[in-house]
Formats: C-alpha cells, sequence, structure tokens
C-alpha cells in the first residue's frame, strides 16, 4: 500500500506542483493518475521513489515513511517506466533490462537469464535481445522498459505516460498486454496518463487531478462515469461530448444497436448482459 | 637548394637519427615528455572535469581558472618555475601541465554535460549510485569529447615542448636551438618537422579513435 499524507510539492523557481495532495494506492492495483499536462502528474509518482522530495507532507509505502529509506536502495526496490522509454542508448537491449538485478547483486549469467524471460513476458523476440534502443521501433523500446522495470520482481512499479509517444494502435495493443500481464503479476501499479481511454482501460482506481495536484474525484472507472463528482471531471471524461453519450435502440434481431451521439453505430447490446448500463470501458 | 629542402634532407639521412644526440633520441624524449605531461596533466583534470561535468557545481571557477591559465605564456611560466626549481624537466614539466589542464578539464566537463539529461535521470530512476552514473552512463556517453580534450591537450603540448631545450633538458627542442645558436638552418627546421610529423601523428591517433568511439550506438 502506498500512501500520500498531505504532501505538496514547490519547486525552487516557485512553481507550486502540488498542493496538499493525499491518497491511498491500495496493493495489487492499478491506481490511475489522470490529468491534463502540467497538472503534477510526474511529479506525484516520482515523489514514490524520490526522484522528489515533497516539500510538505510524506509518502508511506507499506506504513514506513520513503524519507527515511535511502533512494538508491528504494529506487532497486521500485520499477519506474518512463514515457521516452529512458533506455541506455550504448547497452544493448538484454543488458539493460538486467541492470536492476545486476545492482541488486543478481550474478551476470542469472542477470541474463532473467532478462531474456522477461522479454519473453513482454513479448518481445529474443533476437532482439542483442540490438541496441535505436534499433528498436517505439513500441520495442516501451516494452523493453517494461521488462526493465519488472526485471527485479518489484512489487511496486510506476509508470509515467508509458504509452503515450507510440501510434494510437501500438498503444491499444500495449494497454492489453499490461492488462493480461496484471492479472497474472498483480502488481501495485501508479499509472500515470492525460488519455481518458486508457485510464478507464487500465485503471481499477482513477484519480483525477485538477492543476496543482489536487484531487477532482477518486473512484472506480464506473463510479467515475457513472457519478462525475462535479463539472469539472464531467467535461474531462468528455461525458457531454458525443462520442461517449451513447445511445441504445431496439434491433430487429433482438437486442439492442449502440450509437454515439451522431447516430455512429458502436456495437451491440445483448439483452442477456444486462441493461443499458453498460462500462463505457473500451 | 632551398632551406626547406636542406631540412628534409638532413631528416631524411640515416645519420642525423642516430647516437646519443641523434633526432631517434631526441624524437623519444619529446614523446616521454609530452605523455608524462599529458598523463599527470589528466591524473588531476579528468577526475576534477568529471566531477564538475556531474555535479554542475564549480563549473564557473573552472571556466574562469583555465581562461587565465590558457593567457599565461608557457615560456614564461618555466622561467619563473625553472628561477625556484632550477634547470632539468621540473620546470618545463610543470609548463606543461599548465597548459594541458584546461584542454583536458574542459573535454571532460562538457562531455559529461552533453550526456542527454532524460538517459541520466533514467539511469538515476534505475538505482544507480551517482558513481555508478558517471562511470556506466556519463563517461561512456561523453567519451568522444572527453577524449577530444586529451586530444587537443596532447597537441599543444606536443608543439610546445621543445620548449624543455631552453632549460636544459631534452627533446626536439635541442636540435632546433642548436640549429638557431650555429645558424644551421637545415637542423632547426629539421627538427621542427619532426615536432610536426609526430603532432600529425598522435592527432591522427585519436581522431581513429575518436571514429571508432563515434561508431558506438548512443555515443554523443
Ligand atoms: N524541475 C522542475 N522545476 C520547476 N518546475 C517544475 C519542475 N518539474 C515540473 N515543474 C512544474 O510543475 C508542474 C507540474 O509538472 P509535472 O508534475 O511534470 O506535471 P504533469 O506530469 O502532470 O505534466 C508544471 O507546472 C511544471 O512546469
Ligand atoms: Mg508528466
Amino acid at each position: 500500500m502506498i500512501e500520500f499524507r498531505q504532501v505538496s510539492k514547490t519547486y525552487p523557481d516557485g512553481t507550486a506542483a502540488v498542493e496538499d495532495f493525499s491518497l491511498t494506492v491500495p496493493s495489487h492495483t492499478t491506481t490511475v493518475l489522470l490529468g491534463s499536462s502540467g497538472c503534477g502528474k510526474t511529479t506525484l509518482l516520482r515523489m514514490v521513489n524520490r526522484m522528489v522530495e515533497p516539500t510538505a507532507g510524506s509518502v508511506r509505502i507499506d506504513d514506513v515513511d520513503v524519507a527515511t529509506v535511502r533512494p538508491v536502495a528504494l529506487r532497486r526496490s521500485i520499477g519506474y517506466v518512463m514515457q521516452n522509454s529512458g533506455l541506455m542508448p550504448h547497452r544493448r537491449v538484454v543488458e539493460d533490462i538486467a541492470t536492476v538485478p545486476r545492482l541488486n547483486g543478481v550474478p551476470r549469467a542469472e542477470a541474463r537469464r532473467r532478462a531474456m524471460e522477461l522479454m519473453e513476458v513482454v513479448g518481445l523476440d529474443p533476437q532482439l535481445a542483442r540490438r541496441h534502443p535505436g534499433q528498436l521501433s517505439g513500441g520495442q523500446q516501451q516494452r523493453v522498459g517494461v521488462a526493465r522495470a519488472l526485471a527485479d520482481d518489484p512489487n511496486i512499479l510506476l509508470m509515467d505516460e508509458p504509452f503515450g509517444a507510440v501510434d494510437p494502435l501500438v498503444r491499444l495493443e500495449l494497454q492489453r498486454e499490461l492488462r493480461r500481464l496484471q492479472d497474472d503479476l498483480r502488481k501495485t501499479i501508479v499509472f500515470v496518463t492525460h488519455d481518458i481511454d486508457e485510464a478507464l482501460a487500465l485503471g481499477d482506481q482513477i484519480v483525477v487531478l485538477r492543476p496543482g495536484g489536487r484531487t477532482a474525484q477518486v473512484g472506480t472507472p464506473r463510479e467515475l462515469v457513472e457519478a462525475p463528482a462535479d463539472d469539472f471531471v464531467s467535461r474531462f471524461l468528455g461525458l457531454g461530448e458525443g462520442r461517449r453519450k451513447l445511445r441504445a435502440a431496439p434491433r430487429p434481431g433482438g437486442g439492442q444497436v449502440v450509437t454515439d451521439d451522431a447516430g455512429r453505430p458502436l456495437g451491440v447490446l445483448d439483452d442477456a448482459d444486462g441493461g443499458p448500463s453498460a462500462d463505457a470501458g473500451e | 637548394m632551398t632551406p626547406l629542402l636542406e631540412a628534409l634532407d638532413w631528416v631524411l639521412t640515416a645519420d642525423s637519427w642516430t647516437g646519443p644526440g641523434g633526432l631517434g633520441v631526441r624524437a623519444g624524449e619529446h614523446l616521454l615528455y609530452s605523455l608524462l605531461a599529458v598523463g599527470l596533466s589528466a591524473l588531476v583534470a579528468l577526475p576534477a572535469g568529471l566531477l564538475i561535468g556531474h555535479t554542475g557545481r564549480g563549473r564557473g571557477i573552472a571556466v574562469v581558472s583555465t581562461g587565465v591559465t590558457r593567457a599565461l605564456p608557457t615560456l614564461g611560466v618555466i622561467t619563473l618555475v625553472a628561477l625556484a626549481a632550477g634547470i632539468g624537466l621540473t620546470a618545463p614539466m610543470v609548463a606543461f601541465i599548465v597548459l594541458a589542464v584546461p584542454s583536458i578539464l574542459a573535454g571532460a566537463y562538457s562531455g559529461v554535460e552533453a550526456v542527454d539529461p532524460q538517459i541520466v535521470d533514467a539511469a538515476r530512476a534505475q538505482g544507480m549510485s551517482p558513481v555508478q552514473v558517471l562511470l556506466g552512463v556519463e563517461v561512456p556517453l561523453g567519451m568522444r569529447l572527453i577524449l577530444g580534450g586529451v586530444r587537443l591537450a596532447t597537441l599543444q603540448v606536443v608543439a610546445t615542448a621543445t620548449l624543455a631545450a631552453y632549460v636544459g633538458a631534452g627533446g626536439l627542442g635541442r636540435p632546433l636551438f642548436l640549429g638557431l645558436r650555429n645558424y644551421d638552418y637545415a637542423m632547426m627546421l629539421g627538427a621542427s618537422i619532426v615536432v610536426i610529423l609526430l603532432a600529425v601523428v598522435l592527432d591522427a591517433l585519436f581522431a581513429l579513435g575518436q571514429r571508432l568511439l563515434a561508431r558506438r550506438p548512443g555515443t554523443a
């Protein structure tokens, strides 16, 4: 469990990135920090592994204040995936994935073996092991980033817009695979994004943020869609827009046809699958 | 014959190279002084420059002090130190180190500074210690510029090492000053040609090293 206790961050230049933010991230679930650019998501995320020190308040992991843990040791125990992949341009894929196990003292051969295993877990062709990141596609790089973060089997995974820079199709595939992975691994994931669809697709819990790292609403995807706390959340989720304002109409063959606000068909609703309160998950 | 052809002729004569005072011995001394001076300078300037680049601290001081030392005339430094340390290798060595340190220092900190901050950030975020970040990421990725500083220093020292002879040490300055005193322009010019050759060969070696480095993935 990760707890943010009334944390604030004012950067040396005076920017108040986060003000008095509190949140509990339950273990073994995915919590999404959702908000537009500059609202303090990265700042909050990096407080967990002490890449950012809060100017007030504390972050606790399983009731231990992270400020009492050596940053280097803390970071080696937490997986971190970055938007730009953050791969080492001078290292081969397999070496990069083995970074944290090596830092934690795992012998070279054993670390490599694990790295190769992880490549398979994240769906990377083992042939790519000897490549350098510059020789990989954006999607492959992000997979390597995920494999590297998972390499020493951390309990916590921090993901900062990890799929933000890849094209939409690849992004959907990566999201799907992350869900599959998470079904197996049950990590405590904090996932940052500004993409509403991504948040709805991945989050067990979603935190909608206003600028200044203030919480607008916390809830499950369903709770947010069903009962947005206010206009800000409603507008942010795009509930007022045609795309998410869905209609259902009876269909001759049984069930209902679902259309968006403009009347474009999105799919068919089976009567057997419960009423028109369908999750707008995907 | 023009003086240049005479000089070439002198250089290409086997007799000029042999013997205790021959070009062979002098070129060897010259190379030895140069490498010693660059090596000693690197021993100080590399760690200092890497540290400045890594921490971002002390950069202002480094820029100012290297500017000042670069403005010092090498002959002046040799004379000054020789007044205290006497005739011999100490004075020219000190002067060559003063000459080499700024280039190596500047190459080292600019090499480290040139590394993409996002990569350094990622390395720290994986849990690398500052030393691991420096040696495992910043140095290999900044190596081309770091080596560039050593290359420049070597070139400067090789070109200047003739001044060792000014206070009685050896090197290619010996035939050069001897030729100057005896109006033996072939010898004087010939010694200069060997200095130039030495510099060109060393520089080409460094260029090759940098070229090989540039082929490594990710090198800035
Ligand atoms: N190192 C920094 N120094 C000064 N201001 C910063 C720094 N990092 C982030 N900020 C500012 O803090 C605010 C929040 O940034 P960030 O946490 O990166 O937001 P997000 O990840 O939601 O886009 C922004 O206004 C940003 O400009
Ligand atoms: Mg961000």
